[in-house]
């Protein structure tokens, strides 16, 4: 029942851009799905085999910008092999064949082959922009055909003059081949640029390219955001300080030359920061620089500058509750360390009510509260108790079933959840899987969850995006079971030794399983080692 | 494809030896967490993680959770941090107004510090000796080495002094006759 004609109403959706507000748009009657199918240019796939390219492209011809994500998280920590899935091709193919004026691709965790890349670039006439996150498969030969300046080693003079001819040029992100005389030379010609990643910033600070760089740095002031310094010199970053009042955004976590008080130094200028990305050889005392100074600072994210080391600059609890205790307007938070305490979490669940992402990385994967020996259950209870408005949890440390006790009773907002060495039983994960009405992923990992957790609700995983169970106590049956009674879901069994082959017991424990919904049945293009129930 | 696979078996970090099922040794790590905190928690918790413990980090697979790329960074910065880097030491000199910084990386040697620090600071060195260190000057050239002892410069390999000299110091008159006298 329509008041207003179709073009009133489509003006309307208009100004509807989230992709959750558009999908329910589109569930209110017959008029307002057509309606709405038409007019959407976004369009966000977050699992590629959910849909197909075919259904895609039916219902939304006017398609300009989509963005696909392949491969499960636990990919980023290889856990998944290379070419277990997410090849763009078929959406390309699919795409460039049909009427599509594909004018942005956003790909995450993609295989992405030079095929594709030259596909794209001959395909669409009005494309603008291509993002690639963590995806693979592709050499600078394909990334040539999309760039037409970039070609092997890079070639200082086009660059030079790419940049002259692009007044518009907004980001620039430079790695370590770009010596600095170019550097200074580009930041000359670009001082409307808002991000700029430097890749190789050691030079003598008595010479001339580095006052040239000074000046060219001064007039630069539209950045935001700041990356990079691959290899650096810190005694030369005071270069750096007149552009530091105004980022926003300042990522450090590919820079361990960078430590100590030129570091803290570095962050004494950056009153306005909202994002910072560090590695933890900022350490607690750092930590303490940066409660004091980026009162604006939303995002935290500490990363390990030695994964494997004894972690003499590291990162323990104390850090962590300074920057909590000093910065009330944090929400989002990434934190490797060495330690972590029952207090502390509590201490900053109070201080930080907000958080809408809680990872949580203790580099020993069961540790417990060194100071009471117990396990972090009341701490992480804490957090999920405090912070009502918990999107995303990553677990870590010494943890009983109590934990997910918690979770399930507080985390109402619980979107994504990562376990890793936790829980004592199948309660955990039922605790869970009941309680967390709005869970979309879940990935666990070396937990003692079995048949009897996967089974009891079969019909909650339709309600999810994806559910990932490596190392755990599921087995070939009870995998089986779920495949039998949930059609909807692709259930697949990644058994990369082939073990699977020989050894077609029920009983036989399933190293990774990996199910998710879907509205196209079985995908096709799995490798051998891959059976999908 | 097969053979990304038998790429993939031979660089894949594993517990246990080669050839070994997976989840035999996998389920091992697990069984070890159970007694950590069902019968021993409360009692000397340390000892009781020493012997419970997993294996050591390195041979976890996918843990820490941190990309390969920025594990591979790491040490190619570390690499080339301690190629390119400059150590720059700071030089001070008793009765003088203010400090003098140099790079200990520019030098092949002694002779040549030497020699830059004294047209640094208009002064002169005198003879090295073991015995008796700098003779015929009132001046003489200190470095604090990194257990903060104060040292003179000379006495060690060129290249061990380099990586412990923390600051250089030109000691001037009877102090630093002290230094040099050797059990008098």
């Amino acid at each position: 029942m329509n008041y207003f004609p179709d073009e009133v109403l489509e003006h309307v959706f208009d100004f509807i851009t989230s992709h959750k507000d558009r999908n329910s748009v589109s569930l209110v009657c017959k008029s307002w799905y057509k309606i709405e199918r038409y007019s959407r240019q976004r369009v966000f796939i977050g699992n590629c085999y959910s849909i197909s390219p075919e259904r895609l492209i039916a219902r939304f011809p006017g398609l300009k910008s989509l963005t696909l994500k392949g491969k499960p998280h636990f990919a980023d920590f290889n856990l998944v092999p290379h070419d277990w899935g997410g090849f763009v091709y078929p959406w390309i193919k699919a795409l460039a064949k049909s009427r599509i004026g594909l004018e942005e691709l956003r790909l995450k965790r993609m295989v992405v082959s030079d095929e594709s890349l030259e596909l794209l670039s001959k395909s669409f006439v009005n494309f603008k922009s291509l993002v690639l996150v963590s995806c693979e498969g592709f050499t600078t030969d394909g990334l040539a055909a999309i760039a037409a300046n970039c070609r092997g080693e890079v070639n200082l003079g086009a660059l030079e003059r790419l940049v002259s001819r692009s007044p518009n040029l907004k980001s620039l992100r430079l790695n370590r081949a770009v010596p600095l005389d170019t550097l200074q030379k580009l930041l000359m010609r670009a001082p409307q640029l808002v991000d700029l990643g430097i890749g190789s910033y050691v030079h003598d600070p008595f010479s001339e390219v580095y006052n040239k760089l000074k000046i060219a740095i001064q007039r630069c002031k539209s950045i935001r955001s700041l990356s990079g310094f691959l290899e650096v010199a810190p005694h030369c970053m005071s270069a750096i300080y007149p552009i530091c009042g105004n980022l926003t955004f300042l990522n450090l976590s590919y820079a361990p030359g960078l430590h100590g008080n030129k570091l803290m130094k570095l962050i004494q200028h950056c009153r306005k920061l909202q994002r910072l990305w560090i590695l933890d050889c900022i350490g607690d005392k750092g930590l303490g620089v940066v409660a004091l100074t980026c009162k604006e600072l939303q995002e935290l994210r500490v990363f390990p500058s030695d994964p494997f080391g004894a972690g003499n600059a590291a990162v323990t609890e104390e850090g962590l509750v300074l920057v909590s205790a000093g910065c009330p307007k944090l929400n989002s938070l990434l934190y490797f360390c060495q330690q972590m305490t029952n207090a502390a979490l509590i201490t900053v669940a109070k201080n930080c009510p907000n958080f809408i992402r809680f990872r949580l990385c203790i580099l020993d994967p069961i540790k417990p509260d060194p100071v009471t020996n117990q396990p972090l259950d009341e701490g992480f209870g804490a957090i999920v108790q405090s912070c009502k408005g918990l999107k995303r949890l990553s677990l870590s440390g010494l943890l009983t079933d109590q934990v997910f006790l918690y979770i399930g009773m507080y985390a109402e907002q619980l979107e994504m959840l990562s376990i890793a060495f936790a829980a004592d039983s199948d309660k955990g994960m039922l605790y869970v899987l009941n309680g967390c009405k709005k869970l979309r992923k879940l990935e666990i990992r070396d937990c003692p969850f079995g048949d009897a957790a996967l089974l009891e609700d079969v019909g909650k995983y339709e309600t999810m995006r994806s559910l990932w169970m490596s190392s755990c106590e599921v087995t070939l049956g009870g995998c089986k079971s779920v495949a039998e009674k949930m059609p909807s879901l692709n259930v697949e069994i990644i058994d990369e030794c082939e073990q699977m082959e020989f050894n077609l017991d029920d009983k036989q424990k399933v190293d990774k399983m990996y199910l998710y919904r879907t509205l196209v049945g079985h995908r096709k293009d799995a490798p051998e080692y891959v059976s999908i129930l | 494809m097969e053979n990304s696979v038998a790429y993939e078996k031979a660089t894949e970090l594993r517990l246990g030896l080669p050839g070994i099922d997976e989840p035999a040794v996998l389920s091992s790590v697990k069984n070890n967490k159970r007694p950590l905190h069902d019968e021993k928690s409360g009692e000397n918790g340390k000892s009781a993680q020493n012997e419970t413990a997993p294996p050591s980090k390195a041979q976890i697979v996918g843990w820490p959770p941190v990309q390969s790329y920025r594990k591979n960074n790491f040490q190619q910065a570390k690499k080339s941090e301690s190629e390119c880097g400059g150590i720059y030491v700071k030089v001070s000199m008793d009765g003088a107004p203010y400090l003098r910084k140099i790079d200990l990386k520019v030098y092949k040697g002694y002779p040549e510090l030497l020699q830059v620090l004294e047209n640094m600071f208009k002064f002169t060195i005198g003879e090295y000796s073991e015995r008796e260190g700098y003779k015929g000057s009132d001046y003489e050239p200190t470095y604090e080495d990194k257990d903060g002892d104060w040292m003179l410069v000379g006495d060690v390999p060129w290249e061990m002094f380099i990586t412990s000299c923390k600051r250089l110091r030109i000691m001037k008159g009877s102090e630093a006759r002290g230094l040099s006298c050797s059990g008098v």
